[in-house]
């Protein structure tokens, strides 16, 4: 295997323009006879599959929910970034690019992410022209506002349902494909396994989630857009479905996976309850902007909040971080929430968990101003836990949240197998270590939007349409081995419930490969996982039937497969010795606690070959310039 | 606290269904809905029953999937809650609960609570969209949006889709849905070339789905998780005669 990123040649500013100069165009009229399957219907699978179906390819995509617009993009709530400079408040195409390889701590291809900030404005103008609602200022132009971790104004928001707003409107441009018969949409179907002929990707194999029939699917080029694997922690504020099955299978299959240690923990979410919990609910970030973060100064202090006078508060962050203060970035506001609980000072059930105060807002600003900007968050969390915000602080806890690891691509967003393409948060490619607030949206929609309509065409124009059918042996076999599969699941007469046995990977992977690792905690997770792993499959209880609707063998698979990435992903946190952005390793800091980066050793990213199921996975390294952005220590001070 | 549940289990859309009931002993207040029901699920699996099926996917109020009847009313007792986002602070212990899913024709049973939605997104193709394609957009601040408006199309706009308003109403109609998505278009101006085909186009649809007509008891607005306003409909109706008229005079 080898990494080529094919980041065009000149600067950085002309290398968009060059690729999209260099690139090999399909003739119009042949557009149609090209088939593209796009796995998944978020922001980055729904833009993708409606604008090829807009160039004229025939296009399939794959959701498991009922409907596309209910892929877990709808969730994200505070806003979507773009450079516009809309506010006159210095932002830039440069600036926009010079935060985000900053914010990924120098773990990010720089061409990469050059591309991103510079096609940003152009979402905005394509999501408006869908009449995407976004907020506006009185004089009808668009309203910004900062966001986590940034101090220009950049954010583009619809309330607190940007995600929302920004996927209905590419579900919509989805939909109108359909009607036009370009699209032909798979609701309820779920992708298990991808075909591979002669080293290039030629379908997938789907599981129908209703009948269970399993069935195969050829096409010229395949896009996995299936987001991230947050859930392999069981808890985290990814929807209940969300899972790393696509993207592991196209591992197994050849694909290199890359920086899987890299996760982010989110810090706004609503603490644990109990037991039973079965996700954690994110609070928007934005909400930092107005509250304050703090917890009691003496440990064991069970007063009401309100009944602390300001004297025995600890507003750590503001007191560690005196410029950026609340709106620290999210691996350090997490981590030292972390440490602050670990240290017996958290708050709510457990200890986990942080004040976040509104009291001074409401004061500087008045109740309806608050109301106006965080309303629906604010009844949001008083539904979740019975307790208003307008009167007494929220209870706040990190929750893992997003993934920066995922397929390596390269600039063109094909992975290390010919004709697989892999978009949003599926791929590895632009947050580095660490991904600045708004910018999950924006990656999404500036792959299927504007990249990757681009970059498949130079694959496809070198293809002969339809060259593998469905009716090829590969297909028959892959579909062999996943029926096997659900009847090997089905077979295994243990006696626990699958959410269970996903729950102690959870807790396994929270301690040891979570906020804060070390490398002997690394190694005895491996150890943890291999072990739970063997027991899965002596001890799982499925039930019901393959033909079938059965929600319990759709998760046994996703579990199955969390159950081997798991392993992996702690491997790339033990060889990665050095932090960096969400991976923080314990054994290397600085005096005041803050991630030791290595850039002599570690500047590269991580692809990790799959070399059998008994074989260790190779490890690969593309090296990683920054000729642009200085590398430099970051610091919020 | 205590709850007896009776859900209603069907195998598929072929096969009668009925109530089973379900003790769920010593559960949490503090715990959600779907919650409740994954408690129970476990202990059906722990004695080698079928667990009931449900849809959820994102449990914060959000994506949509959830969606039950409980004692008659589309997602529970609470104003603007989802299933996943109700809480069982809002029952007393002891309480007992009747568990149905979505009853309408055009929203067919798939498997116990869960039905075939799939009329909503025939609803979207029919014209809830706005025909501009990737690239053709112009510059974001050319034409100005009032605030009042933009804040307007956003409250329709909130609609999550989940057909609470069609369980809801005796005629199962999808009247707030359709209005919400119409409204939400009509009241930008990038929504008005193809204001007219479009209302027409989607209530068209509507019928042809098998959804029913309103006849204004306003349950649709009461159960919705999201309180899209009735006042849409009204705007649906305005807009629908104008769309029309336009048809009449050769303009669709």
């Amino acid at each position: 295997m080898e990494l080529r990123a094919l980041v065009p040649e000149g600067p950085i500013e002309r290398k968009w323009e060059r690729r999209r100069f260099e690139v090999k165009l399909v003739n119009p009229a042949n557009k149609r006879r090209y088939h593209v399957i796009v796995v998944g219907s978020g922001l980055a699978g729904a833009s993708a599959a409606a604008t090829l179906a807009e160039l004229g390819y025939r296009v399939s995509c794959f959701c498991y929910q009922d409907s596309p617009r209910r892929a877990h993009s709808i969730a994200a709530q505070g806003g979507i970034n773009a450079a516009k400079n809309y506010q006159n408040d210095g932002d830039s195409v440069w600036r926009l690019f010079y935060d985000t390889v900053k914010g990924g701590d120098f773990r990010a291809r720089e061409a990469n992410v050059y591309r991103l900030a510079e096609v940003s404005a152009n979402i905005i103008d394509q999501c408006v022209a869908q009449g995407v609602p976004f907020a506006r200022e009185y004089g009808g132009t668009l309203a910004n506002r900062s966001f986590g971790g940034a101090q220009v104004s950049r954010t583009f928001y619809a309330r607190g349902q940007t995600g929302q707003q920004l996927l209905l409107g590419a579900y919509q441009a989805l939909e109108r494909q359909v009607a036009l018969g370009r699209v032909a949409m798979y609701p309820r179907a779920e992708m298990l396994d991808l075909v591979v002929v002669d080293g290039k990707a030629r379908g997938i194999v789907v599981r129908d989630l209703v009948t269970g029939a399993v069935s195969s699917h050829a096409g010229d080029a395949v896009v996995l857009a299936t987001g991230g694997y947050a859930n392999v922690y069981y808890l985290s504020t990814n929807a209940k479905g969300c899972n790393v099955t696509a993207t592991w299978r196209a591992y197994k299959r050849g694909a290199a996976f890359a920086n899987p240690c890299f996760t982010q923990i989110h810090p706004t979410c609503v603490p644990p309850a109990g037991e039973y919990q079965s996700k954690l609910t994110l609070m928007s970030e934005s909400l930092r902007n107005d509250g304050r973060i703090w917890l009691p100064r003496r440990q064991g202090d069970h007063r009401p909040p309100q009944d602390i006078p300001d004297a025995e508060r600890d507003y750590y962050l503001e007191r560690f971080y005196p410029s950026f203060g609340n709106l620290a970035p999210r691996d350090i506001a997490s981590r030292r929430a972390k440490e602050m609980c670990d240290q017996g000072l958290g708050v709510g059930p457990g200890g986990q968990g942080v004040y976040l105060d509104f009291r001074d807002a409401i004061l500087r600003l008045g109740r309806d101003v608050v109301a106006e900007r965080y309303g629906n968050l604010f009844e949001m969390y008083e539904r979740i836990t019975g307790e208003n915000p307008y009167d007494t602080p929220m209870r706040i806890y990190p929750a893992p949240h997003y993934t920066m690891g995922g397929l390596w691509v390269d600039y063109n967003l094909m992975s290390t197998l010919d004709g697989l393409f892999v978009i949003g948060e599926a791929n590895f490619a632009d947050h580095g270590a660490n991904r600045l607030g708004a910018s999950a949206l924006m990656q999404g929609l500036a792959d299927g939007y504007f990249i990757l309509p681009y970059t498949i065409g130079n694959y496809l124009a070198q293809t002969k349409p339809a060259e593998v059918p469905a009716e090829h042996t590969a297909f028959r076999s892959v579909q062999a081995e996943v029926a096997a599969r659900s009847t090997t699941l089905l077979g295994v007469t243990g006696t626990r419930s699958v959410d269970s046995l996903h729950r102690e990977l959870g807790t396994l992977l929270w301690d040891r490969c979570g906020m804060a690792r070390t490398g002997a905690g690394l190694r005895a997770a491996i150890d943890g996982v291999r072990a739970l792993r063997e027991r899965f499959w002596k001890d799982v209880y499925v039930g019901g039937r393959g033909e079938d609707l059965n929600q319990a063998l759709e998760k046994a698979g996703r579990v199955a497969d969390f159950m081997e990435f798991a392993e992996l992903m702690c491997e790339d946190a033990l060889h990665r010795e050095e932090s960096c952005g969400g991976h923080f390793r314990e054994e290397y800091q600085t005096a005041e606690g803050e991630a030791r980066r290595d850039d002599a050793r570690f500047a590269y990213v991580a692809a990790w070959e799959y070399t059998g199921a008994s074989e260790r996975p190779r490890l690969h390294k593309e090296p990683l310039a920054f000729e642009h952005v200085p590398l430099a220590q970051r610091s919020y001070k | 606290m205590n709850l007896t549940l009776h859900v209603w289990r069907q195998p598929d859309g072929r096969t009668a269904g009925r109530f089973e009931t379900y003790e769920a002993r010593d559960v949490s207040p503090a715990m959600s809905f779907l919650e409740l029901l994954d408690v129970v699920n476990e202990g059906l699996i722990a004695r080698r029953e079928e667990p009931i099926a449900f849809d959820h996917d994102c449990r914060e109020g959000i994506c949509g999937a959830c969606g039950m009847v409980i004692n008659g009313r589309p997602h529970g007792p609470r104003r603007a809650t989802t299933a996943c986002q109700l809480h069982l602070r809002q029952f007393t212990d002891g309480d007992e609960l009747w568990i149905e899913p979505w009853r309408a024709r055009a929203f067919p049973v798939v498997k116990d609570l869960i039905v075939n939605r799939s009329a909503f997104d025939r609803l979207i193709q029919a014209g809830g969209f706005v025909s501009v394609n990737t690239g053709g957009a112009p510059e974001a601040n050319t034409i100005p949006v009032p605030k009042p408006a933009a804040e307007r199309a956003m409250d329709a706009a909130e609609c999550i889709g989940c057909g609470a308003c069609v369980a809801a109403c005796p005629n199962a109609s999808a009247m707030l849905y359709v209005a919400a998505k119409v409204a939400h278009l009509a009241l930008l101006p990038q929504g008005q070339p193809e204001r007219a085909r479009r209302v027409v186009s989607m209530v068209d649809a509507m019928d042809a789905e098998g959804f029913g007509a309103c006849t204004n008891h306003a349950e649709c607005t009461a159960a919705c998780p999201k309180e899209i306003a009735i006042d849409f409909i009204a705007q649906l109706n305005r807009d629908y005669a104008h769309g029309l008229l336009h048809r009449l005079s050769g303009g669709v």
